[in-house]
């Protein structure tokens, strides 16, 4: 999960990293009230949304007083930037900036462990900078047992060759960052820039924070800055009934049990000219209501044309996935043909109750994918 | 011969008690595996469907019965804790099914893992069968056959899916392993090939892999170098769209690192053959 700006800066400061007062503006008229409350000089108009490019798209703008910040948070409203409507913004305090820094910590999964990436070219597209000048992107493995110590801060401070009056500084913001790293489950926190600001201090200025999804059961207060926009309403339901849910274009709407063969489930539709209109996955273990809720979705989808059900049963049991079809099919009037394919733990169980549903049954994966697209044209028709 | 468990493996259940346990440690017995053992903090003394015995801590267990491999069905807060004890009580090979572990969890747990001597597959991953000697895990006992087909997969329900449809054209197994598709991952790919290569039984190797991270890409690599057994592959997720998690902690696609192309053309390089749909296995081995 992707926080916006404002909260993972938030995050940042309540770690003792220095950044801007600045506060959220959901009208202009609130942002001139922040802009009077942090002095009544310049600020910086910055839209809140989940993607990058904020600047080209004319969502960063700054305003040297009250009026110009109110004028400023009117043009940004309302901006739809790479699909996303800005509907808030952060109005930050103005600063001078001496230099620019990048430095972020994530997780390398190649190494198993945290990494802390810095460049002195901050400010920029880090990832054109690691296409260009790789020299310029310093890496540093955190082992986990040690945590982050003063040499591996000197070794980027000096390799950065950071002014040695900062190195202190410095010290405390890698730390720090990295605290805020490990005690949010973060697998990535972002600081772009880090700037030396007139006075010669470090400041973020700019911040990006991914939470790995499934520390969030452990983190509710963060949980609840989920973006309402970072997810379709669809997206949305299927995550409080613990499915997998991506909406996509096609007319065969699926409904699989693993990631995995979700996945293939789609791929081998594709292969024999058809279209999966969702990647479903009812996770491992599903219970009935899961099932029901699962085929709620994929009912609700106006494209969908046929339903392929492919539930290879380990954790879960075929048992209880028929059951929630046939809840389902009470709940739901629909005329979109099924076809079902159940292996594995229970199957037979399963199949016995939808024995008298009148549904197509395939034995495999590739028979299930043909009967499904020949039931999804024999609609179309 | 095998990998990693045959009849002589003896199996403590870590939580034993709870739905999935018991309902999994039934069917792990009913297929013939030796479960020596189970673990519940508050239920030591007792005994699971009046047979296995019931410790508080896998310690207890191992000392009392010689249990030298853990399943563990525990909640993703517990996991963690789980695999440390048995990795602790000096356990060789411990199977985690758990799914949504924090990665930041499963980094330190690696760690300490890598001081030791015990071997973590998963976590969130269906275990591991060797046919008609023990099943570790959830892997359907009855869609298994013996042979010689050694299985290393990222997913769980896929893997069922091909060693269903091996075993229906009469093609058998070694072993079958489901590594987990989680970032942070005990066993990998590399381990399984490697173990498969030095196996007398294993004649050939299938590899499931799915777009996300390069773990499919290094083990090109490696089979390039290292492995002269026939291996044949699939990768799942080729019709996924970019930037999206598919389910599985792993199955993103971030740019054009981890694609369903690039570890289709490492893979194909390295003498792999890919196919285009896991139904075809059986022809191009058998």
């Amino acid at each position: 999960m992707n926080l916006i700006e404002y909260h993972a800066k938030r995050l940042f400061g309540q770690h003792g990293i220095p950044v801007p007062a600045g506060e959220l503006a959901y009208t202009p008229e609130e942002a001139r009230t922040i802009a009077e409350r942090l002095g009544g000089g310049t600020v910086v108009v910055k839209a809140q949304v989940l993607t990058g490019g904020r600047g080209k798209a004319g969502g960063v703008k700054l305003a040297h007083n009250p009026d110009e910040a109110e004028a400023r948070a009117r043009d940004i409203l309302g901006l739809d930037i790479k699909g996303f409507t800005v509907h808030k913004v952060l109005v930050d305090p103005g600063v001078v900036i001496q230099d620019e820094i990048y430095l972020a910590i994530l997780l390398d999964r190649a190494a198993r462990r945290p990494m802390i990436m810095a460049s002195a070219a901050g400010g920029m597209d880090i990832e054109a900078v690691a296409e260009e000048t790789p020299e310029k992107i310093i890496k540093v493995h955190i082992n986990p047992q040690i945590g982050v110590r003063t040499f591996h801060s000197t070794y980027i401070a000096s390799r950065m060759a950071l002014p040695q009056e900062l190195w202190g500084q410095f010290h405390n913001v890698v730390t720090n960052l990295y605290d805020c790293f490990i005690s949010n489950d973060a697998s990535l926190t972002e600081i772009n820039p880090l700037i030396i600001d007139g006075d010669g201090n470090l400041m973020a200025v700019d911040g990006k924070m991914t939470i790995d999804d499934n520390g969030l059961a452990r983190h509710p207060e963060l949980a609840e800055l989920r973006e309402a926009d970072a997810e379709t309403a669809s997206e949305r339901e299927a995550r409080k009934h613990g499915i997998n849910f991506i909406q996509l274009d096609g007319n065969i709407g699926c409904m699989v049990n693993g990631a995995g063969l979700a996945m293939t489930s789609m791929d081998v539709i594709k292969l024999f000219g058809g279209s999966p209109a969702n990647f479903l996955d009812i996770g491992g273990g599903a219970k009935a209501e899961q099932v029901t809720a699962a085929l709620r979705l994929i009912l609700s989808d106006k494209n969908v044309e046929a339903v392929l059900i492919n539930i290879f049963g380990g954790i879960t049991r075929g048992d209880e996935v028929a059951r929630g079809i046939i809840a389902a099919l009470d709940q739901v009037d629909t005329k979109v043909p099924f076809v079902v394919r159940l292996a594995g733990t229970n199957a037979t169980e399963g199949r016995a109750i939808l024995a008298d549903q009148n549904m197509t049954t395939a034995v495999t994966l590739s028979e299930a994918a043909q009967k499904a697209i020949a039931a999804a044209k024999g609609r179309g028709v | 011969m095998s990998i990693l468990a045959d009849k002589n493996t003896r199996v403590v259940v870590q939580g034993i008690t709870g739905r999935e346990g018991s309902f999994h440690t039934r069917q792990m017995m009913a297929y013939g595996t030796s479960i020596v053992a189970g673990t519940n903090p508050r239920k030591g003394g007792q005994k699971f469907d009046d047979q296995v015995p019931i410790f508080a801590t896998v310690r207890e267990a191992v000392e009392q019965t010689g249990a030298n491999a853990a399943v563990a069905f525990v909640p993703p807060r517990f996991a963690p804790d789980a695999i440390l004890e048995s990795a602790d009580a000096g356990i060789a090979l411990v199977v985690c099914l758990t799914e949504y572990i924090p990665v930041l969890e499963m980094v330190k747990v690696r760690a300490y893992l890598d001081s030791t001597n015990t071997r973590l597959i998963g976590p969130n991953c269906p275990g591991l069968i060797t046919p008609e000697q023990a099943k570790l895990g959830i892997i359907p006992g009855n869609v298994v056959m013996p042979g010689s087909v050694g299985i290393v997969s990222k997913s769980g329900t896929l893997t069922y899916e091909v060693i269903g449809a091996l075993t229906h054209k009469g093609v058998g197994q070694s072993t079958c392993v489901g590594i987990g598709g989680d970032p942070i991952q005990g066993t990998d790919f590399i381990d399984c090939l490697r173990l498969f290569q030095a196996d007398d039984e294993t004649e050939q190797i299938v590899l499931m892999g799915e777009i996300g991270g390069n773990a499919e890409e290094l083990a090109a690599a490696y089979i390039k170098e290292h492995v002269t057994k026939p291996v044949y592959a699939f990768i799942a997720g080729r019709t996924a769209p970019p930037g999206r998690r598919m389910g599985h902690a792993g199955a993103i696609v971030e740019g054009n690192v981890g694609t369903a192309e690039s570890k289709m053309e490492a893979l194909t390089a390295a003498g792999v053959v890919v196919v285009d749909h896991p139904d075809q296995f059986a022809d191009v081995i058998s």
